[in-house]
């Protein structure tokens, strides 16, 4: 049934249609009419952030944590490309996003009108798509079909610019139909024929690696489901990318840990050193694969992926299998299961006992101190009083998330919200408050450092009006800690703007937005002050003064292979570690 | 394998040869606003190269056009290419007709050529030998009309250069399957 409405009432209504309950943005002239509709209803709830970065990536933090489509809403101009990082965000990180955006009138595009912005000619590279609605009789087909898209395939960012005068014009608006679309069908299901050649391989394997990665987590809970059942029947053992932990449990028998720059030294030589690799919605990136000439050299690599570019992109595989993780999953497990398939025990058997041996490196070790808190103390005390309740937790970008991925434990999928593709600094507040809202019972915290968090710091207002009760733990190093690192690495230990002058008193900046502030500094008291966080029912920011020379290890230098990693026992001058061509490389 | 990725780790990959093919691809897309820039957005965002590109509506009712890209680069990243094409939202199909070779080519160049006397007359005996057609005449210079695939108008054009070739404006390629089935 089709109903007159005006363009601004047909946006307000295809959000309500879609399911949306939260919607994030910043009003502006270009938008007014739709800020109009959402004054009449109260389905959908408007959370007014204090940067449209902010509304970005608090939709992320809402859609990675639900697996919903997140909803922003901006105006046109400088409110479009505020929005910008946030949606290349999105991009990179496979993030299920519907980025509304105001125009100016029709008539005036092109004229450089006051906050005109070509929209989509800027956010044409960073969304999976974009749509300028010329005309009020293509504005509902456009809404319905920009959710679809978002969440269908390979998620991902699609921005629909709205000019002022569609937003006042009036037409019919029909309610999403099963939703189809004229070019685009992503592949679901994979051929079976290739199915049975990944288990036949699977079943030969004597030095098999699941090298997994954030398409399983946006494939569903299964997905993360089939995931573990498939470890168990064939006991593989099992690493992930940054963004695919918890797909399986952090504190399962057949975890590695992460692999990659700052992976573990057994997923990495696993890697390096297996005879098959099984990746699943993963995707090869630099931070991965490390030198590529020299990426696990001996091994046949099956790749399992809904995005079809994905693969060959970066390393040669040997069976490509594309479809959604959660079915190839599924197809795999019951051919597994229907043909009894077993892996050799001995050959196994053999394989567990080296990467025993590599295991007991303990590459996420570190030197503990009676006076000063390291960081991964700190963080592995986190883990430790948080553990037994629903916690998800954010992060900023630099040390601190690398110290959060390695030693933070994650049981399920969407409980970790961290920008891996793009590395944002000033993500991880933003994000805590999309997911604390759609998770308002939940622990919800941000592990921050004290650079990135002053990004989006002016979030802190948003948090405070929507009573998001987010815990801010900042490590404070009182330096930009990577960045730090990579001089050690690579520019004779010239710290070159990288010291955190001027930082504000953020126990002070807490209590200035009627929020509660902690300080730390004594190992000795850490574990009661945590505790005195998660026990505040509202927000908190815990200023955590940590080692400020600590380095994040292991470590593979960029330019180096897998099996080629700095150990945190490492002794000699950091500077020595990488030639002039691994210098080249970020 | 161009300068930047001899330089870099990361992109010598392994397993990739370094191959140089140049291929023609067919890119059937939803004639909307924007499609055009998307393509070619994609070609320069990452890095791949355009040796031509040609695009017009091929069917008006079903509002599509069809879009011919000649490309180069290693047989990787050809298939890249495609995939990523495939990516966009409003492409219907991409097909690369290098892969099986049974394609035709064709593209039109007009070629304006200066000259008195002598070359005149050379440059009209070329002409013919090439099946080239003059569409403008003036007492001191020709435009010729030339039809064909891009090595044929190269080599015509090579052959007017010190006859008194002034100025060259090529369509670029359009292409399409042999025999009786589509793209
Ligand atoms: C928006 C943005 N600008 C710059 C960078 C480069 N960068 C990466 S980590 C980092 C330092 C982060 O410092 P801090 O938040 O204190 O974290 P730490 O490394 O000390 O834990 C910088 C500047 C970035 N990732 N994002
Ligand atoms: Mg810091």
């Amino acid at each position: 049934m089709s109903k007159i409405m005006t363009g601004a009432e047909m946006v307000v209504q295809a959000l309500q249609d879609q399911g949306v309950t939260h919607l994030f943005g910043y009003p502006g002239g270009a938008v007014l009419p739709i800020y109009d509709a959402l004054f009449h209803q109260d389905k959908v709830q408007h959370v007014l952030v204090r940067h449209e970065q902010g509304a970005a990536h608090a939709a992320e933090g809402f859609a990675r944590s639900t697996g919903k489509v997140g909803a922003v809403l901006v105006t046109s101009g400088p409110g479009a490309t505020n929005a910008i990082t946030g949606l290349t965000d999105a991009l990179m990180d496979s993030i299920p996003v519907v980025c509304i955006t105001g125009q100016v009138p029709t008539h005036l595009i092109g004229s450089d009108a006051f906050q005109e912005c070509d929209t989509v000619g800027l956010t044409r590279h960073c969304t999976k798509h974009n749509y300028l609605v010329r005309r009020i009789e293509d504005l509902p087909r456009i809404l319905h079909e920009a959710f679809y898209i978002a969440r269908s395939g390979r998620p991902g960012p699609v921005v629909i610019d709205i000019p002022k005068d569609v937003q006042f014009a009036s037409g019919p608006y029909a309610p999403p139909k099963n939703a189809q679309h004229k070019t685009y069908h992503p592949r679901v299901k994979a051929d079976i024929g290739k199915i049975k050649q990944a288990v036949a391989m699977m079943a030969k394997a004597k030095k098999p690696i699941l090298y997994t990665g954030g398409g399983v987590v946006n494939a569903g809970p299964t997905a993360s489901t089939l995931l573990r059942e498939l470890v168990q029947l064939t006991n593989f053992p099992i690493t992930s990318t940054l963004m695919g932990l918890g797909a399986y449990p952090g504190s399962g028998p057949n975890w590695l840990g992460m692999l990659g720059m700052h992976g573990s030294y057994e997923a990495n030589n696993a890697m390096h050193d297996c005879d098959l690799m099984v990746c699943v919605g993963a995707r090869f990136d630099d931070r991965i694969t490390g030198r590529l000439d020299a990426f696990s050299p001996g091994s046949k690599k099956i790749h399992i992926d809904i995005d079809p570019s994905s693969i060959n992109k970066n390393v040669m595989v040997d069976l490509a299998v594309v479809g959604d993780c959660a079915h190839v999953l599924e197809d795999i497990v019951r051919l597994w299961r229907a043909e009894a398939h077993q892996t050799d025990p001995k050959a196994l058997k053999a394989w567990w006992a080296q990467i025993d041996k590599w295991r007991a490196r303990k590459s996420f070790g570190y030197k503990k101190s009676d006076t000063t808190i390291k960081p991964q103390y700190a963080v592995e005390r986190l883990y430790e009083l948080t553990k037994d309740r629903k916690t998800y937790i954010t992060t900023e970008v630099g040390q601190h998330q690398m110290w959060a991925a390695q030693h933070y434990k994650f049981e399920e999928p969407n409980r970790w919200m961290t920008s891996g593709g793009l590395g944002t600094m000033g993500y991880g507040l933003p994000a805590a408050i999309g997911t604390q809202l759609a998770h308002p019972d939940a622990l919800v915290i941000d592990i921050a450092g004290e650079a990135s968090i002053l990004m989006n710091i002016q979030e802190l207002s948003t948090a405070k009006q929507f009573l998001a009760p987010v815990k801010i733990f900042i490590l404070n190093n009182e330096y930009m800690g990577m960045v730090r690192q990579w001089q050690e690495l690579l520019h004779g230990g010239r710290y070159s703007s990288s010291y955190s002058e001027a930082l504000p008193d953020f126990v002070k900046l807490a209590e200035a937005y009627g929020m509660k502030g902690i300080r730390c500094s004594d190992p000795k008291n850490l574990d009661a002050a945590i505790q005195e966080m998660i026990d505040h029912p509202g927000a908190v920011i815990f200023d955590c003064l940590v080692d400020k020379a600590e380095n994040c290890l292991p470590m593979i230098p960029s330019g180096k292979a897998h099996n080629d990693m700095i150990l945190p026992d490492f002794e000699e001058d950091l500077g020595k570690v990488i030639d002039d061509k691994g210098k080249m490389l970020v | 394998m161009n300068a930047q990725a001899a330089l870099s780790p990361y992109s010598s990959s392994a397993g990739k040869t370094a191959r140089h093919e140049t291929h023609v691809l067919s890119v059937l897309v939803d004639n909307e606003p924007g499609v055009l820039a998307r393509v070619v957005g994609l070609f320069s965002g990452r890095g791949y190269n355009i040796e031509s590109l040609t695009v017009a509506e091929v069917a008006h009712l079903q509002g599509l056009s069809r879009i011919t890209v000649v490309t180069s680069g290693a047989p990787e990243t050809i298939e890249q290419i495609s995939h990523q094409l495939e990516r966009i939202v409003p492409i219907h199909k991409v097909t690369d007709l290098s892969l099986d070779n049974a394609f035709v080519q064709r593209e039109l160049a007009m070629i304006k050529v200066r000259g008195k006397g002598e070359s005149r007359t050379e440059a009209l005996r070329l002409a013919e030998a090439f099946r080239a057609r003059v569409i403008d005449a003036t007492t001191e210079s020709f435009i010729f009309e030339l039809t064909g695939a891009p090595k044929k108008i190269d080599d015509f054009v090579e052959l007017m250069r010190p006859i008194g070739l002034v100025e060259v404006s090529r369509t670029g390629v359009a292409a399409i399957t042999r025999g009786p089935l589509t793209m």
